[in-house]
């Protein structure tokens, strides 16, 4: 079967001063129709750029060479009016936040009829919209096609996203991270979507991700980027099963198995911290047309933690972890409940300004985002030093002690005297974490703090993590979205829904003998199961 | 890029910034290159520019180019001062009033909603006439009738700062409130507030003319306002009196006001480089 798309010897350029020269180079590959091609790699690696050089969307002034061999023809040498009516009718293409590729205030009918109409076939009586929008399995297609994006969820944008694509049949579907901004359950369902489309429709597919799962999931082909090159690619039982390149070994080894982990209950120490049915509702304010909304954002969370013990909480997002997590530490007040700590007097949650002080230091936060987490104006050493100088240690003891912690974390004390913004995001994390064990915490909330970062940094921060709680005997609450990641470092799990710890339990009941509903839907959507966990 | 290339990028940046350097010469060299009180009268009046007085006399034989260069000082004086003043009460407001929210909030917006509502030259006008005019005066009336903008700009970067994380994590390190607000909030707020400061010593001038020319100036300091108020009952026999001073008032206006451009594409966010990416 002759390919459908074929690149040889691809190169696409950045301005000088970037930190390499090209963004993608000899890149060769073919997808043949009807076939699902997975371009895997980690930010950076040029397979966002390579799509956009299919598509034609390449910024201004970055320089292609090579062939893009389209139907036959190479796309590289046709004007750009011939590429334009290839656009949307032969190639199409989805991106990751549907939010931003949807027109924000437009009716998402209009929209796709829009499509129908620059390429000279418009859809007078609507019926083809309405078609679309009822086999990409959005539920009453007149109501969507009246609505506008901001009504939708996230799920249904994408779906939206899809049928916008899928208007003129085109033989070559793009999809950029398509389900990355995704909750997990969402995710499946949009997968499950691509795939019935894709058995129904005959057409090719390049699917862009950088989450494993998800290759595993969907490939019939995986193509491998690193640094702008193909470094590996073949059929995906091939690629996943038995990788023929280091750098393709080593980000499989990253992605961290959803397998059992024994239990280590007897190594345990004390309860450090106990949460007594604390609650949290979030209102709006109402206005004179605008009812007041309420949201019960963490309801009735109940829960113990010990000393060396790690307690993942899972939920999707607006499951309330993050609320929970935040009232923890006292950054957000709670409606009612009781956090009691090891050694204090009464609710922790009820102390004032100066009592509260003292306490404080003995619960830290680790964030999510690398890049807001640190302050840009200021230096390592005074990010990390900070709370130890409020607490009054003095100058020269705090230095010593910085670059003990960043010797810690596995940073250069030479790190010091930088700023944050030379660092990659992974550094980053690490002078977060040393920041936050700066004043010898014995409990560590830790929000997110590796769905931020490419995989192969993720499993290197989620090592330290473990290693630091087991060096230091650490409590640990960590909130995540990823089971993957849960199942790795947790020792329990306790999964929430809506605001509700739904089930909490020992890692391997909960993930491997679920007993609510919502842990077995939640497992279920994890992608590439099957292939990779082989369960 | 750094700051130096942002700004020099603006062609119109560097003009204005020479004129303003033009301008602050002009002011220091005032006392040295006209060594009298430019209000006293040096020849015969009504004289037009060349000759013996190059920009002329007006109708008390006063030299024009003196009350020029004498007259540099008092607007910058009072542009800079009172703006600093604006500034320094609008930060002050605005970060108290986007850090702390909700009550404190409520009433210092409506306290700032106040003086937003009052026809701001109406109120300088009043201000001045009471409290008697004089150099003191005239910088309080425009500190006064200037800052809301500010505390509105302040209290906007304070309130998306303010849920930042890496505040959060200096709360949680026991960092005290009036540090956070100063060491870890306000350098980061201080960008848009400086871009607006530097436009704000435009208005000042301008004001400080405006009230000059109804006769509220300092009466014991010459200033550009006050020339062309004094040069228009003569204004068809004597047309330098008021287009010299009226062209200094708009070149140094036009001055700053490139520079404050300069100063928000050298300093705009967007285009500064971001730190590099994992």
């Amino acid at each position: 079967m002759t390919a459908i798309l074929r690149l040889e010897d691809l190169a696409i350029g950045l301005p000088p001063g970037a930190d390499r020269s090209h963004a993608v180079a000899g890149l060769s590959l073919e997808i043949a129709p009807d076939e699902v091609v997975c371009l895997v790699g980690e930010s950076g690696s040029g397979k966002s750029l390579t799509a956009h050089a299919v598509m034609g969307l390449l910024p201004k002034g970055l320089p292609v060479s090579g062939r893009i061999h389209f139907e036959g023809r190479d796309v590289l040498t046709l004007p750009e009016r011939e590429r334009r009516r290839l656009r949307g009718a032969r190639m199409a293409m989805i991106f990751q936040e549907p939010m931003a590729a949807l027109h924000p205030i437009m009716r998402i009918g209009d929209q796709i009829a829009e499509v129908f109409r620059f390429h000279g076939r418009p859809d007078r009586g609507g019926t083809r919209v309405l078609d679309l929008l009822e086999s990409v399995g959005l539920p009453d297609p007149p109501l969507i096609r009246r609505a506008r994006p901001f009504e939708l969820s996230g799920g249904q944008r994408q779906r939206a996203m899809i049928a916008m694509a899928l208007a003129l049949d085109p033989v070559l579907l793009i999809a950029d991270e398509p389900t990355t901004a995704l909750d997990v359950t969402t995710q499946a369902q949009i997968l499950a979507l691509l795939r019935t489309i894709r058995a129904r429709r005959a057409m090719a597919m390049l699917l862009i991700t950088h989450d494993i799962g998800v290759v595993a999931e969907m490939a019939d082909r995986v193509a491998v980027m690193h640094e702008g090159r193909l470094v590996e690619s073949g059929p995906a039982e091939a690629v996943l099963g038995r990788p023929a390149h280091a750098y393709t070994r080593r980000l499989l080894a990253a992605v961290p198995r959803l397998a059992p982990r024994p239990h280590r209950g007897e190594a345990l120490g004390e309860t450090v911290l106990s949460a007594d049915r604390i609650a949290k509702r979030y209102a709006t304010r109402g206005g004179v047309l605008r009812p007041r909304r309420v949201v019960q954002a963490v309801a009735d969370a109940s829960f113990a933690l010990r000393r060396g013990e790690t307690l993942g909480i899972v939920g999707e997002s607006g499951s309330g972890k993050s609320t929970l997590a935040r009232i923890l530490v006292r950054l957000l007040g709670a409606d009612a409940g009781t956090v009691r700590l090891a050694g204090v007097e009464g609710n922790l949650l009820a102390l004032g300004g100066r009592r509260l002080k003292p306490v404080r230091r003995r619960i830290q936060m680790v964030f999510q985002d690398p890049f807001a987490s640190l302050n840009p104006r200021r230096k390592v050493h005074q990010i990390v030093a900070q709370g130890l100088l409020a607490h009054g240690v003095d100058p020269g003891t705090a230095r010593q002690r910085v670059d003990e912690l960043l010797r810690l974390v596995g940073l250069d004390p030479a790190a010091a005297e930088r700023f944050p913004n030379e660092f990659s995001g992974g550094q980053r994390q690490r002078i977060g974490i040393a920041r936050a064990l700066a004043l010898e915490p014995e409990v560590l909330v830790a929000d997110e703090p590796v769905s931020a970062l490419d995989v192969s940094i993720q499993a290197q921060v989620l090592a330290l993590l473990a290693e630091i709680r087991d060096e230091l005997a650490l409590a640990m609450l960590f909130i995540t979205h990823d089971l993957r990641v849960a199942a790795q470092l947790c020792d329990r799990v306790a999964v929430m829904r809506r605001g509700e710890i739904v089930e909490i339990g020992a890692t391997a009941d909960v993930l491997f003998a679920p007993r609510h509903e919502y842990t077995r839907l939640l497992l279920a959507s994890v992608p590439g199961r099957a292939r990779f966990d082989g369960a | 890029m750094t700051f130096r290339q942002g700004f020099a990028h603006n062609r119109g940046a560097l003009a204005g910034l020479a004129v303003l350097i033009g301008v602050v010469v002009l002011a220091a060299a005032a006392p040295v290159l006209f060594p009298f009180d430019p209000w006293d009268s040096r020849g015969a009046p009504l004289l037009p520019p060349g000759g013996a007085f190059a920009f002329g006399t007006d109708m008390l034989g006063r030299d024009v180019i003196a009350g020029i260069f004498h007259g540099a000082r008092v607007s910058l004086f009072i542009g800079v001062v009172s703006t600093l003043f604006a500034v320094a009460l609008g930060v002050v407001i605005g970060a108290v009033s986007g850090y702390f929210g909700g009550a404190v909030d409520d009433v210092l917006m409506r306290f700032t909603e106040l003086f937003q509502t009052v026809p701001s030259f109406v109120l300088a006008v009043l201000l001045v006439a009471i409290l008697t005019p004089g150099l003191a005066s005239i910088v309080l009336a425009i500190a006064v009738v200037t800052w809301p903008p500010v505390a509105r700009l302040a209290r906007s970067e304070f309130l998306t700062l303010r849920h930042r994380e890496f505040v959060e994590a200096a709360v949680l390190s026991g960092v005290s409130t009036p540090r956070i607000i100063l060491v870890e909030l306000l350098p980061n707020a201080l960008t848009p507030i400086v871009i607006m400061a530097s436009l704000m010593v435009a208005t000042a001038i301008l004001t400080e003319s405006a009230l000059s020319f109804l006769g509220l100036g300092d009466p014991n300091h010459i200033s550009w306002g006050y020339m062309i108020g004094a040069a228009r009952a003569v204004f068809r026999q004597a047309w330098w009196l008021s287009v010299f001073p009226g062209l200094a008032i708009f070149l140094t206006v036009l001055a700053i006001n490139l520079v404050g451009e300069g100063l928000t594409d050298a300093l705009n966010p967007h285009l500064r480089r971001r730190g590099a990416t994992p």
